[in-house]
């Protein structure tokens, strides 16, 4: 079916709008409420994110040779370095970074890849949580 | 396809790619600086290590490399299909020249014998030093490696 083109772009342009809309609004306390959703809906006993569980799963290995802070340091209000590469990576506290937390698709990404080599697994959203709880209380 | 959305004409496509061909891969020329202006390879490749120049490896290499991203020496650098793609396009068109010798692709720019043979002078303690870490630090040594420019004069050894 053929319609005219003025009949399309109205709702085209409406679509692209809602679209691009959540790429620009995300922010940490959406990902924080997210996290929170999913985690009450794997475990209906969910008892809320902990900063210091956060900083503890940070920095302690889980089995692998890397932690994360073995790349991102002891204090993510500063700059990184890859434990490979040597390559400096950009803070990981929104406080320090306003880059990070602002996109679902980063934060799925690196959430997946950077789980799987510390944990050899996924990270459960109250893991998630955990840690982002301790990200947004540290200040520059 | 991808040539053709970054070279204008097909002539100068070809120029590109026989230059791209002939470069390091052989050490015949002495290019040292190379050009890596996509941006989705940037974004995704130059988070944990620099970007290095597609130049540097042949097509097959870069095919071997892309093809194992869940597995990336030894780390996860999985991709959504789409960037995957994007990315390994890219790559391929500005890939440097298989070896002549049908020899297994390298999958470490460090194994080539061009990287070998520019790097023959440097001392082995240099690449075990903590400053150092690892050949794929280049930007250890090359200060500006992030800008694809490896040229002499923005070399500075660490100490």
């Amino acid at each position: 079916m053929k319609l005219p083109l003025f009949l399309l772009s109205g709702p085209l342009a409406g679509l692209a709008f809602v679209l691009a809309l959540p790429a620009m609004a995300e922010t940490p306390t959406d990902f924080l409420r997210a996290f929170e959703q999913e985690a009450r809906k794997a475990d209906p006993a969910f008892q809320g994110f902990s900063a210091e569980r956060g900083r503890q799963f940070f920095r302690q290995p889980h089995g692998n040779d890397w932690s994360c802070a073995s790349c991102h340091t002891d204090n993510p209000a500063g700059s990184g370095k890859h434990a490979k590469t040597a390559k400096v990576i950009a803070p990981l506290a929104p406080a320090a970074n306003p880059e990070r937390f602002a996109s679902a698709a980063k934060v799925e990404k690196w959430f997946r890849r950077n789980c799987n080599d510390v944990l050899g697994r996924t990270c459960t959203a109250q893991e998630k949580g955990d840690v982002l709880a301790w990200l947004t209380t540290i200040r520059k | 396809m991808a040539m053709n959305m970054l070279a204008p004409t097909p002539a100068l496509a070809l120029i590109g790619a026989l230059t791209a061909a002939f470069l390091p891969v052989t050490g015949q020329a002495d290019q040292e600086v190379f050009r890596v202006d996509n941006p989705a390879y940037q974004a995704e490749c130059a988070s944990c290590h620099i970007a290095y120049p597609p130049q540097l490896l042949p097509k097959e290499s870069w095919r071997a490399l892309m093809s194992g991203l869940a597995d990336h020496f030894g780390t996860d650098a999985t991709l959504d299909a789409k960037t995957a793609k994007e990315i390994q396009s890219y790559l391929e068109a500005h890939a440097g020249r298989a070896r002549a010798d049908g020899a297994k692709p390298p999958l470490r720019i460090s194994e080539t014998r061009w990287f070998r043979h520019e790097h023959d002078e440097v001392p082995s303690a240099t690449w075990t030093s903590p400053a150092v870490k690892s050949a794929a630090n280049c930007a250890a040594c090359h200060t500006q490696a992030e800008r694809g420019d490896f040229s002499e004069r923005s070399l500075r050894l660490p100490k």
